[in-house]
């Protein structure tokens, strides 16, 4: 099969969904010829025009606001923020409004807007240009949060994401924009709220999600070596959380870590613990172990960056813990 | 006065209906029936009345906190606004929303919000949608005097002045942002003055007066659908009420609201009306009495209806 990198996949995405349903509109900052900061808009502009594919000024909130309009309106707005951390800036237009509108107003207006931003640290970046905000929004009622891990979910994702009639939070990481993976041509989505197994195995499951996906897949090779057999569960979304597939892998494996990159408390990490404490605890031959990043801001220089976020060595470190 | 005679009576109308239907919730809300709190119209009418009258149906509006006039002004149903500031399953947003969250698309209201200044940015969207679909639409964004010091004002602004985008912002100054007024907090007089820095019309126009507001708007609304770009309004008025009914009036000087409930907007209204011939005392009042009829069914209507069952909280988060 032909291979794509994860900012292609997301193009191609895009520009299959503008193709197939005019109402389909992009905006955000140097989205159009500049072709994104990630270069996922790459081409947009050039085959849909500055009509469909429109920079904006410097105003998270503003433009995010006008993505919340145009989808009350009858269009389907994709808005990318250029970082994730900036989400703050827009979260007022995401939390109390597009999040609230339609159970608020009665179910009398829909907002199916994608809002699709960078996450992520390894980047040597510092506090504002590295963080990942998904428990924040998986903890509002009423918006959808994806965070594909691969080429493949990217576009089969986004898609989905398009199309739903619903606020979907879309988080890409920025250290997965150049992986390149297999893509097929044709048009498919994934269900939003359908986990993945990333790799199937018998003796401890990780439940984990975008970039740390890739680490945990390392780690479980490095694992093979030592006879232990890891299963890595891709959640692909965290707002719907798939609950089934995470209880299906612990109840198989009786052992359990969750790796996340953010911080660790009341996060995603949490929440997945919490749904197999109160569902699956009698499965657990081991204690839940968590592997996150440290609660403090995402730090600049490359060794105190790399003390604070996991690693594939945490990551082989906490299964062995609980693989005993 | 080039304005068509059903204008003149339809202004007429909706003035009155604003004005009863907030007087009937004054005192509603003071006896006890409606739960959460409230945020009168009173003494603003001719705004959201001039505004709206230069719209079409199918133009848009974004609405505020204090929003029960701007419904009104677009044609919003009286009945299932009652019934949903008195919390029952036939309001219109089902008992989720209550005063401040009334929305009805299919007469271009996209809702009111309760939070201030986020309604520049929605509606502002609505105008690009509408640029972009080439539907001709109109979107007409209600604000107050205190939104104008967000920053959600000005980059929304920005935006629509920058693409030339169809939205008239109409700012409802009133003096006072809750407890503090304006002038202690913001070095302009005039808010229309803003429209200076991001190179669009902006004029002040007096709020209580319900044909300038009219011509106002009737002049940027053409320009807006003419593809000429946003126009910024300040209409200078006054709430008669304080910023939510049950709070004590510890911040306005007595003789200045006086003064401004003796420049009301109806009565000069009316008489003008009378004066040119448009209407007869008799009919006056007869708009009058059909006005104070349908509220005596919406309040009716609000009361027999049945509350929501409790399960429904539940239901309608997801399209």
């Amino acid at each position: 099969m032909r291979t794509l990198t994860y900012a292609e996949a997301l193009a191609e995405a895009m520009a299959e969904e503008m193709r197939r349903d005019p109402a389909v509109v992009l905006w955000g900052i140097d989205i159009g010829p500049y072709g994104g900061a990630f270069g996922a808009t790459r081409g947009l502009s050039e085959e849909f025009g500055p009509e469909r594919v429109i920079d904006m000024p410097v105003s998270e909130a503003g433009y995010t606001g006008c993505g919340v309009g145009a989808a009350a309106t009858g269009l389907r707005p994709i808005v990318e923020l250029q970082f994730s951390d900036w989400i703050t800036i827009a979260s007022d237009m995401l939390i109390n409004q597009a999040a609230n509108m339609r159970y608020m107003f009665g179910g009398e207006i829909s907002i199916p807007l994608v809002l699709r931003a960078p996450v992520g640290g390894y980047t040597s970046a510092a506090a504002q240009h590295s963080h990942s905000f998904e428990s924040i929004f998986a903890y509002v009622a009423g918006l959808k949060v994806a965070l594909p891990a691969t080429p493949y979910d990217a576009k089969g994702l986004l898609k989905s994401a398009i199309r739903d009639n619903n606020p979907v939070i879309f988080f890409e990481h920025k250290k997965l924009y150049e992986v390149e993976g297999e893509v097929p041509q044709e048009d498919y989505t994934i269900p939003l709220g359908q986990a993945d197994v990333k790799r199937a195995g018998s003796d401890v499951t990780i439940v984990t999600y975008s970039y740390m996906v890739s680490k945990s897949l390392a780690a479980a090779e490095q694992l093979a070596a030592d006879g232990i057999d890891v299963e890595v569960v891709d959640l692909r979304t965290v707002d719907p959380i798939d609950e089934d597939a995470i209880l299906a892998s612990v109840k198989k494996t009786h052992r359990l870590v969750v790796v996340q990159e953010t911080w660790r408390k009341c996060s995603v990490s949490s929440e997945v613990a919490a749904i197999v404490a109160e569902k699956a605890l009698d499965y657990l031959d081991e204690p839940i172990v968590r592997v996150t990043a440290h609660d403090v801001p995402v730090p600049f220089t490359p060794v105190l960056e790399e003390y604070v976020l996991p690693s594939e060595e945490k990551i082989v470190a906490a299964v062995k813990r609980v693989a005993g | 006065m080039d304005i068509p005679r059903e204008k003149l009576l339809l202004m007429v109308e909706r003035m009155l209906k604003v004005r009863h239907f907030e007087d009937r919730v004054k005192d509603l809300f003071a006896a006890g029936e409606m739960p959460g709190f409230v945020h009168l119209y009173l003494g603003e009418e001719a705004v959201a009345v001039g505004a709206c009258a230069a719209l079409n149906d199918d133009d848009y509006i974004t609405s505020t906190h204090r929003g029960h006039g701007h419904i009104i002004a677009k044609g919003g149903d009286v009945k299932r606004m009652m019934a949903e500031l008195y919390g029952k399953a036939t309001g219109y947003n089902k008992g989720k929303g209550g005063s401040m969250h009334i929305a009805d698309p299919s007469l271009g209201i996209l809702g009111a919000n309760g939070i201030v200044g986020a309604g520049l940015p929605i509606a502002t969207g609505a105008g690009l949608s509408a640029k972009l679909r080439k539907s001709g639409q109109v979107t007409v964004c209600f604000f107050g005097d205190g939104a104008s010091n967000q920053g959600t004002f000005h980059e929304a602004i920005n935006i629509a002045a920058a693409f030339d985008l169809p939205v008239v912002y109409v700012c409802e100054n009133n003096l006072y942002a809750v407890g503090t007024r304006q002038g202690d907090v913001r070095k302009v007089e005039d808010i229309a003055d803003r429209g200076v820095g991001y190179d669009i019309p902006g004029l002040a126009v007096d709020g209580n007066d319900v044909v300038a507001v009219y011509e106002a708007c009737k002049e940027a609304v053409d320009r807006a659908r003419a593809g000429m770009g946003p126009t910024l309004i300040e209409c200078k008025t006054y709430r008669w009420r304080t910023h939510f009914e049950g709070e004590p009036d510890t911040y306005r000087p007595p003789e200045e609201v006086e003064a401004w409930i003796k420049r009301e907007p109806i009565a000069p209204y009316r008489k003008l009306l009378i004066e040119q011939g448009v209407l007869t005392e008799a009919q006056a009042d007869e708009i009058e009495a059909d006005v104070v009829r349908e509220l005596d069914e919406a309040v009716e209507f609000a009361r027999q209806s049945p509350l929501p069952e409790p399960e429904t909280a539940l239901q309608g988060l997801w399209a």
